[in-house]
């Protein structure tokens, strides 16, 4: 373990900006805070979560794929692939980096592999943060991910008035070299009371053990079948908010844009909770709210773990518990569906 | 009137028009885990109502757009049963009709959600018929993220309601607001300056369509954002240029019909301050058509759809200044 005194971290920054791009999170001028570009000024936010999660670097929310360039009866392609350059992430949560893993399982560990996304998993490096403070609307422990102690290519503790950090991979450890002027060794007592005094925190909040047991592939028609699903998605106004702040959701589109003088195709984010996804043949076989609101959580809880040894597809990270417009989301969605029993159907 | 005495009387009223048959269905706003986080909702049952209808500073939500689907759904069910009988009487003449279902939605308005009600009422989106509509009073609503009472409600339009069944507490007048303030104060920037104000909201926008969706002006039966035979459906658009049309086109299409609920400043996840285009359309069409509301009565006709011979053209006053 290293450390650096918190004072010296814009130093730091500074370092690791000049060689290649460096994202952290910093207030924006709405009061929240976002992953932001750094450049000398660029403050770390003390806010515990950005809005947009930490996805945003691997899956953007819109990509150029391929441009074709129309000449009279020439047609031009052109390669607008941006995603081979290496960058630096700092700040990151536990939350977050256990979602890079359940997006992997999909876009790299699958045939066909997602070329895009999978250049720019690995043209980063991941600096996670530890959280000290986390809030009500956290539950990343329901799901097995501990907040003090967070993954990634390093991981990081900023603790009174010392920045602590740990390299876990080889990448991590590559890392640490490059500012190994900066650092000192240090043992990590600092750090472990740091762990303890979270730890607990966290196991006082209010969704951590809640009881998912019934998720499973046995329940799933049952599950499908409930009646809940219509009174929950009653108000639901199908908008994207939950599905574009979540960490795990990862479905996009593929559509043309005509420039006048060719085609810009690009792929973009896309919702389940839209009415004009997967348009098949005609129309969008999951035909009122209702299907599209079971979709997602569905799809959360019981088909992603089906396929990905039980792993749910949520890492209680709390973005949609804050922003639905409606305060609709998955805690009450499991809460509600505890208070049911399941029906034989 | 106290905050805990209003939401035992909305309570007691949507148990007592319930139970004696008068309605079937009551809008209001449902408990949530905490005490900010309220969904709006559907009650059908006494039951349902005394353990989970709550009215306090944080039932920002405005309920009247839920209407159109409510109000549709009752329309629906009525129309198919008028088929079905006009059906059965073809097989055989004497055939008794089976009773059409009556049904009334109960919906609890605060004075601003009632401009959007009777702005919904005049565009015909609602089928007034089915609805029984209390206004219920409104000292401001609190935003669940900072834990105060609300911009919009700082600068509240009026404590007056427009359309209503019946009324809970007394009235309010329209009130004196500094609601322009805000607008001014950009009309005044530098258009360099101006431009880059919005650039720097929009940049944030993640183009998750809660504006929109939440908007009870924007009931089109399909966005033209949404229907990919409309030549300009996009999700997330090709680039930053098109992302800012997105709410500009949003903007001009609710021109005139916006009654500044303020309902997408409220859901907008990045706190962009979308109301205020909303508020600079409707500043604009008062200084260039005359006062207007949009939602303040059934009768005026929007300036925006009421051609008249001296209307003013905005270009040319801008000149002539």
């Amino acid at each position: 373990m290293y450390s650096l005194p918190l004072n010296k971290l814009d130093t730091l920054f500074e370092t690791v900006g000049a060689e290649k791009p460096l994202y952290i999170p910093a207030d924006n001028s709405s009061g929240k805070a976002d992953f932001t570009r750094w450049k000398k000024g660029v403050k770390l936010s003390k806010t515990l979560k950005t809005v947009r999660s930490a996805k945003d670097f691997f899956f953007p929310k819109t990509e150029n794929l391929v441009n074709y360039k129309v000449d009279g009866k020439k047609i031009e392609i052109e390669d607008p692939r941006k995603e081979l350059e290496d960058f630096v992430v700092f700040g990151v949560r536990a939350c977050d980096a256990a979602s890079f893993t359940i997006v992997d399982n999909v876009y790299i560990n699958q045939t066909p592999c997602d070329t895009y996304y999978k250049n720019r998993r690995e043209h980063s490096t991941v600096i996670t943060l530890a959280c000290t403070e986390p809030v009500q609307t956290c539950f990343c422990k329901l799901y097995g991910i501990d907040a003090a102690d967070p993954k990634g290519d390093v991981s990081a503790w900023i603790s009174d008035d010392t920045v602590y950090f740990n390299a876990n991979t080889d990448k991590g450890k590559n890392f640490i070299a490059g500012i190994n002027a900066l650092l000192t060794k240090s043992d990590d007592s600092g750090v472990v009371k740091q762990q303890q005094e979270t730890r607990s925190r966290i196991s006082e909040l209010p969704f951590v053990n809640l009881d998912i047991s019934k998720f499973t592939g046995d329940n799933m028609m049952k599950l499908f079948n409930s009646k809940v699903w219509e009174d929950l998605s009653h108000t639901c106004l199908g908008c994207g908010t939950c599905t574009y702040v979540c960490p795990t959701c990862m479905c996009f589109d593929v559509r043309d844009f005509d420039t006048g003088n060719g085609i810009k195709q690009f792929r973009c984010w896309d919702s389940c909770m839209y009415s004009d996804f997967t348009k098949m043949a005609a129309a969008n076989p999951r035909l009122t709210q209702k299907e599209r609101f079971r979709q997602r959580f569905m799809h959360k809880l019981v088909y992603y773990p089906m396929e990905h040894d039980g792993v749910k597809s949520c890492v209680g990270c709390g973005r949609c518990l804050e922003s639905c417009p409606i305060h609709m989301n998955i805690v009450k969605v499991i809460k509600t569906l505890n208070e049911t029993p399941l029906e034989e159907k | 009137m106290q905050t805990s005495e209003i939401s035992s009387r909305v309570l007691a009223r949507a148990e007592e028009l319930l139970s004696c048959g008068k309605v079937q269905m009551v809008i209001g706003w449902r408990k949530g885990l905490f005490d900010y986080d309220i969904t709006p909702s559907l009650f059908t049952t006494s039951d349902d109502l005394k353990k989970n209808f709550v009215y306090n500073e944080w039932c920002g939500a405005n309920l009247s757009k839920y209407l159109v689907k409510e109000t549709r759904a009752i329309e629906t069910a009525k129309d198919t049963v008028r088929t079905n009988n006009k059906m059965a009487k073809m097989k055989n003449p004497d055939a008794t009709d089976a009773p059409e279902p009556s049904a009334k939605v109960l919906v609890f308005l605060k004075p601003c959600d009632t401009y959007s009600f009777t702005e919904l009422l005049k565009e015909h989106r609602i089928f007034r018929d089915d609805v029984f509509a209390v206004g219920i009073p409104c000292d401001g609503m609190k935003d669940p993220e900072k834990k105060e009472i609300s911009e919009r409600c700082t600068v509240c339009k009026s404590k007056k309601h427009i359309t209503y069944d019946e009324l809970i507490g007394e009235d309010g007048d329209v009130q004196d607001s500094k609601r322009f303030d805000m607008v001014e104060k950009i009309e005044s920037m530098s258009p360099d300056k101006r431009f880059a104000f919005w650039q720097n909201e929009f940049s944030r926008c993640i183009r998750c369509n809660a504006c929109r969706d939440v908007c009870p002006a924007c009931t089109c039966e399909r966005c033209i954002f949404d229907n990919p035979k409309s030549g300009a459906s996009q999700k997330v658009a090709a680039d930053d240029f098109e992302e800012s049309m997105y709410h500009i086109i949003r903007a001009w299409h609710v021109a005139g019909r916006c009654t500044d609920c303020g309902e997408c400043s409220r859901v907008c996840p990045q706190n962009i301050p979308l109301h205020l285009l909303n508020r600079k359309f409707i500043k604009d069409i008062n200084e260039l058509y005359g006062p207007y509301m949009a939602g303040s009565d059934m009768e005026t006709k929007p300036p925006m759809l009421n051609y008249q011979k001296d209307d003013a053209e905005p270009s040319i006053i801008k000149e002539a200044k």
